[in-house]
C-alpha cells in the first residue's frame, strides 16, 4: 500500500472523483451504502454486540424456547427479538448468521474471482487449445443455472466427505460449491479484455524485449483487464449470499448448530402455522432481504458509474 | 443449413456424453455400489460374487459403455433411499414438475409482457416506477422467501389457498394431473406465482428495454408520420419486433425455471422432481442424483438446441451473414 504521507492526497483525489460525485448525488445509493455498512458492522462486531452466544449450547435453556420479542406480552429484554425453538436469542443468532452469510458470500466470490480471473487470463493470453478447452467448459456450465451447479457440486462434495465430519466441513463445502457455480462470469470477462489487451502495442513491446510471457500476463495484461471484475464481484456477492441462503434453507448448506440466515429462516418456517414465525422467521428474513437488496443497489450504482457509455 | 444443424447436433451429443461421464463417475466411484445394496451381514465372498455379477470388475471404459447403454433405455438402477427403480420414481414425479414449470412460464409471460409494454410506453408514469421498484425487490428476495411470504399471507392469515401438496390428482394413464380438480388448481396458484415472479421481472425488463429501443427506430417514426393510430404503431409494429428476444430468453429460461422449481417445490412440499433431488442429496442417494443430472442436462441441451434452431429459422439476418461468409470462404 502507499505510504501514510500520501493518504490525505489520495483521500482528496477520491473525494473529487467522478465516482464519489455520482455516489453523493444518489440518495438511494447513500442509503444502500449506509445499510450495508450497518449490517457489515453488525456482523463483524457480533461477538461484542450480541447479548448471547448462539454457539454456546450450554447456555441454552429450553424453558425459554419460543419466547416472543421483548415488547410483546411474555417477552423479556434479555432476548430483544425473542427466542427460537432451542431457546437461542433470535437477535444474537441473526448477528452471527449475518456473519456467516457474509463470510461464505465473500469467501465464495473471492475463490471464484481467483479461479475465474486466473483461468480467463490463461485462456485469453495462451489461446489455442487451452483457450478452447476452458471456454468450452465455461459455455457448457453457463447453460445451466448457477443454483443447480452449486446444488449438485454441494451434493457430490457431501457424499465424498465423511459423514461425521460434515458439520466442520460444511462451510468449506458451501464456499466451494458456490464458487464453482459463478467462476465462469469472471473467466469470460477477463478473457475478453485480455484478448483486447494482448493485441496492444505495450504488450508487443514487452514481448520484443524478451519479458517472460507469464510476467507479461501477470504484470502488464492483468491490471488492465481487472476493471470490470469489481462490478461482477459486487453483483455476484448478492447472488452468492442468496445461493448460500437457498442451500441452507433446503437443509443442504450450513448445519443448525452454526445457523446462517438461511438456516434461521428454515427453522422459522417450521413454525409458520403457529404464531412464532412472527419473530423466528420474519427478522432473519428482513436481515437477509435487506442485505441483498443493499448490495444489489450498490452493484447497480457501481455498474452505471463505471460505464462510460452512460455518462 | 444442414451443416449448421449437424454441427449443433454434434455439440449437443458431446455435452450429453460429458454429463453422462460425470454421472457415471458419481455412480461408480462415490461410495461403493455393493455396500449400498447389501446388508451388514453379507459375507466377503458374497460381496465379491455380487461385484463380479454387476460387472464392477470390468475395465472402466466397458462399464461406462454399459452405463450409457442402460441410460439410453432410461435405466438408472435402484434408488438407495426408496429401494425402487429410479425410472419409476422419476416417472411419478415428472408430471408435477412439468405442470408447475409450464404454469409458471405462462404466468410470467402473461403478466410480464403487458407490464413491460406499459413501462416502456409510459416511462415516467407512477405505475411504471412502481413496477420497476417491485421488480428490484423481486430480484433481491430469494425464491424461498417469496414462497414463504405468500404462504404467510394467503394460507396462514387469509386461509384462501392451500400451502402444501398438489391437491387431488387425476391419473391419465401414467401421467397424473392436478389441473382437472378444483383443489389441484388451487394448490397450483401459490407455487406458480412464486416460481413465476423472477421470470416475470426478467421478461418485463427485457420487453421494456426492447420497446424503448424499437420506439426510437426510423420505421416507427415513419409509421407515425403515415398517421397510423398509436394502438397499431405500439402493438402492430413495435411489440411484434420485441418478441423475438422474448421468445429466446423465455425458452432459455425454461431450464432455469425447472432448476428453481427445486426450491419452490421444497417450500410448498410439491411432490415433483425438485423435492425428490433435495431429499436424494440429503440422503446421498447417488442413483437418483445421477439420473436427475442426466435428465436435467438432456432438458437443457434440447431446449438450447430448439432455441438455436428457431432463432436460425426466425432471424433471416443470421442466415444471410453465414451464407455470405460461407460463400466467400468456400
Amino acid at each position: 500500500m502507499a505510504a501514510d504521507g500520501a493518504a490525505p492526497g489520495a483521500l482528496r483525489r477520491l473525494a473529487d472523483s467522478d465516482l464519489f460525485w455520482s455516489f453523493r448525488r444518489s440518495p438511494v445509493t447513500l442509503a444502500a451504502a449506509a445499510a450495508t455498512l450497518l449490517l457489515v458492522l453488525g456482523a463483524v462486531l457480533a461477538p461484542l454486540l450480541a447479548p448471547h452466544n448462539p454457539y454456546d449450547l450450554a447456555s441454552l435453556d429450553l424453558l425459554q424456547a419460543r419466547d416472543p420479542p421483548a415488547w410483546e406480552e411474555g417477552g423479556d429484554w434479555s432476548f430483544p427479538l425473542g427466542t427460537d425453538d432451542q431457546g437461542r436469542d433470535v437477535f444474537s443468532s441473526i448477528l452471527y448468521g449475518l456473519r456467516l452469510s457474509l463470510l461464505v458470500g465473500v469467501g465464495a466470490v473471492l475463490l471464484a474471482a481467483i479461479l475465474g480471473v486466473g483461468l480467463g487470463l490463461l485462456a485469453g493470453y495462451a489461446g489455442g487449445w487451452i483457450d478452447t478447452l476452458i471456454m468450452r467448459i465455461a459455455d457448457v456450465q453457463l447453460s445451466f443455472p448457477a443454483i443447480l451447479v452449486a446444488l449438485l457440486v454441494d451434493g457430490v462434495a457431501r457424499s465424498l466427505l465423511p459423514h461425521e465430519r460434515q458439520e466442520q466441513t460444511a462451510v468449506y463445502v458451501v464456499v466451494f460449491a458456490i464458487a464453482s457455480s459463478i467462476w465462469v462470469q469472471f473467466a469470460r470477462t477477463v478473457r475478453g479484455s485480455t484478448l483486447v489487451e494482448r493485441a496492444k502495442e505495450y504488450v508487443q513491446a514487452a514481448r520484443i524485449i524478451g519479458v517472460h510471457p507469464v510476467m507479461i500476463a501477470w504484470r502488464h495484461v492483468l491490471p488492465n483487464a481487472m476493471g470490470p471484475v469489481l462490478v461482477i464481484a459486487t453483483i455476484n456477492l448478492a447472488i452468492a449470499i442468496l445461493t448460500e441462503a437457498s442451500l441452507s434453507f433446503l437443509g443442504l448448506g450450513l448445519p443448525v448448530t452454526q445457523p446462517s440466515l438461511g438456516t434461521l429462516i428454515r427453522i422459522g418456517d417450521n413454525y409458520i402455522f403457529s404464531g412464532e414465525w412472527r419473530w423466528m422467521l420474519l427478522y432473519p428474513a428482513i436481515a437477509l432481504a435487506g442485505l441483498t437488496l443493499a448490495i444489489n443497489l450498490l452493484g447497480d450504482w457501481l455498474r452505471d458509474a463505471l460505464n462510460p457509455k452512460l455518462r | 443449413m444442414i451443416a449448421f444443424v449437424l454441427r449443433r447436433l454434434a455439440q449437443s451429443v458431446a455435452v450429453m456424453l460429458a454429463v453422462g461421464l460425470i454421472a457415471f463417475m458419481l455412480f461408480r466411484y462415490v461410495g461403493d455400489p455393493v455396500n449400498n445394496m447389501v446388508g451388514q451381514d453379507t459375507s466377503l465372498a458374497d460381496r465379491a460374487r455380487l461385484r463380479q455379477e454387476l460387472g464392477l470388475n470390468d475395465p472402466a471404459a466397458v462399464q461406462f459403455g454399459r452405463f450409457l447403454a442402460r441410460a439410453l433405455k432410461g435405466d438408472f438402477g435402484v434408488s438407495y433411499q426408496y429401494a425402487r427403480p429410479v425410472r419409476e420414481i422419476i416417472a411419478e414425479r415428472l408430471p408435477a414438475t412439468l405442470e408447475l414449470s409450464v404454469a409458471a412460464v405462462l404466468l410470467a409471460l402473461a403478466a410480464g409482457i403487458p407490464m413491460g409494454v406499459y413501462t416502456g410506453l409510459r416511462r415516467d408514469g407512477f405505475l411504471s416506477h412502481l413496477f420497476l421498484a417491485v421488480s428490484l425487490v423481486g430480484v433481491s428476495l430469494p425464491t424461498f422467501l417469496t414462497g414463504i411470504l405468500l404462504i404467510v399471507v394467503f394460507s396462514v392469515s387469509l386461509g384462501w389457498l392451500p400451502s402444501f401438496g398438489r391437491g387431488d390428482v387425476v391419473a391419465l394413464s401414467w401421467w397424473t394431473t392436478g389441473l382437472l380438480t378444483l383443489s389441484g388448481l388451487k394448490s397450483l396458484v401459490l407455487p406458480a406465482i412464486t416460481l413465476a415472479l423472477f421470470q416475470m421481472t426478467l421478461i418485463m425488463r427485457l420487453v421494456r428495454a426492447e420497446m424503448l429501443e424499437v420506439l426510437r427506430t426510423d420505421y416507427i417514426k415513419f409509421a407515425r408520420a403515415r398517421g397510423l393510430p398509436n394502438r397499431i404503431v405500439h402493438f402492430g409494429h413495435a411489440l411484434k419486433n420485441t418478441l423475438v428476444p422474448v421468445v429466446t430468453i423465455t425458452g432459455l429460461q425454461l431450464g432455469a425455471v425447472i432448476a428453481f422449481a427445486i426450491i419452490t417445490e421444497t417450500v410448498f412440499q410439491w411432490p415433483g422432481m425438485g423435492f425428490l433431488i433435495v431429499q436424494a442429496i440429503g440422503f446421498a442417494d447417488i442413483p437418483v442424483m445421477a439420473a436427475y443430472l442426466v435428465l436435467i442436462a438432456f432438458f437443457f441441451v434440447v431446449i438450447n438446441l430448439i432455441v438455436d434452431l428457431l432463432y436460425y429459422a426466425v432471424d433471416p439476418r443470421l442466415r444471410i451473414e453465414r451464407g455470405a461468409a460461407g460463400g466467400h470462404g468456400r
